[in-house]
């Protein structure tokens, strides 16, 4: 009975969490997916989906269904079991990055010390997912992807690594409910971080782009020049994880750039009736917010070249988050900030 | 109990991994065992309650250093059977590494056991109220600072040793000058020509095909 009560009950609470969060999540995942759809006919003057249920609404669940009863093919020359684990790792570990994701306070999974870290980790993990689809594809564009997608999204890493640093020299903790709970103040949102490190906020927008593969640095499938990239004799099942993947890895980057620089769960102005909205639906807002901005700027901006990529990744983003690292440091050191930044 | 389980599955897989990496037949999947073993490593971290350790572990060794790797591997082209052909015959160097390393592993262990107080003597004292974070950050500034300068120094002058070993300045490769492209205006860069039916541009003509 003890046993019971300190380990299975715990457990059957988590499994609970987890599954409820992982449902929510999933059906956010299929109408952000319509939503970018929508928002990319809309600007370019089209309908889009709109013929499964009313405006198109049930489209990303009848993909769904194509996708499955599809029949998965397995090329000749593919290293199959590494084929075949490619999607899943994809798909695992983008979806393990919302074990950390605090939705309003207090709610989360796990609510661990080192938040920002596992979430950066987990998203340096996802370049495994290409490479290995990439090598285990036998295929000269897939390779030829996987080799482009690993530079381009180390790179990046690299830039995201001293954007977050600069929030956490301002917040003083690595936990995410920390970092959102030291952008509460009396002003709301001039309060959050978005407004004194501004050039950090428009580094990771461009840097979240690039590592999550999104137009305009979705050189990884370029479909003008590889086919399709990485996933190119990929289809049916493993070929939806990879999309499942990278649609929530997405989500995951613009959940962690509405809690590193949008104030998490607060509300906007901290006064009586924005307050009397749950945390959740802010977050949800704020989310959607980045969502909204990503999509647009598919729709907007044409795909960068190779070389460009590079060059915007090495020689403007790194010294621009350095520097900014070093002005941050140095303000909070001796503007007289440090008392109140690290508690 | 569950902290026991954890290790003996973390260390099971790891152990296992490790091995595969040396016995496995495609580089590519040694690479691959050799980052599971990486991954189940933080795992101890973790459950040794090293959290930082761990995510960094995972951030710069299995998501920047093993990717080279993994890299590398795979634009080799070599025969992978013929590579594994004389495998066994630096079995008895693999066996002595292996060997002195168990060895100082037994004298760590062993000091440890035999005089407690050895570690504490020579090690900065483990603070127990601050995150591992934080304690870690505190020693690494202060007692250790200038070890951690000098790591710093010695990553620098590698890096300028590769750029300086690889750069080399082509003459005829045509660069892209972001700058210029810019700086461009339309009053430098195109003019507006009125052509007049049957005569063309004549001899003075900018531009175009002769």
């Amino acid at each position: 009975m003890e046993f019971f009560w300190t380990y299975l009950w715990p457990l059957l609470i988590i499994v609970g969490q987890s599954v409820l969060l992982l449902v929510i999540l999933l059906i956010g995942i299929a109408y952000i997916l319509l939503a970018d759809r929508k928002i990319w006919a809309a600007v370019q003057m089209r309908r889009g989906p709109n013929v499964v249920g009313p405006f198109g609404l049930f489209q990303s669940f009848a993909d769904l269904l194509k996708f499955m009863v599809k029949e998965p093919v397995i090329p000749a020359g593919a290293n199959k079991g590494v084929y075949l684990l490619a999607p899943l790792v994809t798909c695992v570990l983008a979806l393990a990055a919302w074990a950390v994701i605090p939705v309003d306070a207090g709610w989360m999974i796990a609510n661990i010390n080192v938040g920002v870290l596992y979430i950066f980790a987990i998203s340096s993990l996802m370049v495994y997912g290409i490479i290995m689809a990439g090598w285990a594809s036998n295929s000269k564009y897939a390779f030829l992807a996987a080799v482009r997608s690993a530079a381009q999204m180390v790179s990046y890493e690299v830039s995201i690594g001293f954007v977050i640093i600069t929030v956490l020299l301002c917040a003083g903790s690595l936990n995410l409910s920390a970092i959102v709970e030291a952008q509460n103040g009396p002003y709301g949102l001039l309060n959050w971080y978005w407004l004194p490190l501004f050039p950090m906020f428009v580094v990771f927008f461009v840097s979240a782009l690039a590592e999550t593969n999104r137009p305009p640095f979705d050189l990884v499938e370029a479909e003008s020049e590889l086919v399709a990239g990485f996933m190119v004799e990929y289809g049916s099942t493993p070929y939806m994880m990879f999309m499942l993947g990278e649609y929530v890895a997405i989500a995951t980057m613009c959940a962690l750039g509405a809690i590193l620089f949008l104030g998490g769960w607060l509300p906007p102005v901290p006064y009586a009736p924005f307050t009397w909205v749950p945390g959740v639906v802010w977050f949800a807002l704020k989310l959607l917010f980045m969502f909204f901005l990503f999509a647009m700027a598919k729709a907007i901006v044409p795909r960068y070249r190779y070389d460009q990529l590079m060059r915007l990744g090495w020689k403007v983003f790194l010294p621009l988050s350095l520097a900014m690292v070093v002005i941050v440091a140095a303000v909070i050191q001796y503007g007289g900030l440090a008392a109140t930044a690290v508690k | 109990m569950i902290a026991a389980f954890f290790f003996y599955l973390f260390a099971g897989i790891l152990v296992a991994s490790a091995f595969m990496v040396v016995a496995g037949r495609n580089p590519v999947h040694s690479v691959l065992y050799l980052i599971l073993a990486f991954v189940n490593a933080s795992g101890l971290f973790v459950l040794m309650g090293a959290e930082f350790l761990a995510m960094i572990l995972i951030v710069v060794y299995v998501g920047a250093v093993a990717v080279l790797f993994l890299f590398v591997v795979m634009m080799l082209d070599v025969d992978f059977a013929e590579l594994k052909q004389g495998a066994l015959q630096y079995l008895p160097v693999g066996l002595l590494i292996g060997g002195i390393f168990l060895a100082e592993l037994l004298l760590v262990v062993g000091a440890w056991v035999i005089g407690p107080g050895v570690p504490a003597a020579i090690t900065a004292p483990i603070s127990t109220t601050v995150t591992n974070t934080e304690a870690l950050g505190l020693l690494l500034y202060t007692r250790y600072v200038y070890f951690f300068q000098i790591s710093g120094l010695i990553l620098l002058v590698a890096m300028i040793g590769a750029i300086v070993l690889t750069l080399r300045h082509k003459a005829r490769v045509r660069r892209q000058d972001i700058g210029a492209q810019v700086a461009r205006t339309p009053a430098d860069s195109i003019e507006v020509v009125k052509v007049r039916t049957g005569q063309g541009l004549g001899s003075n003509s900018v531009g175009g095909n002769p």
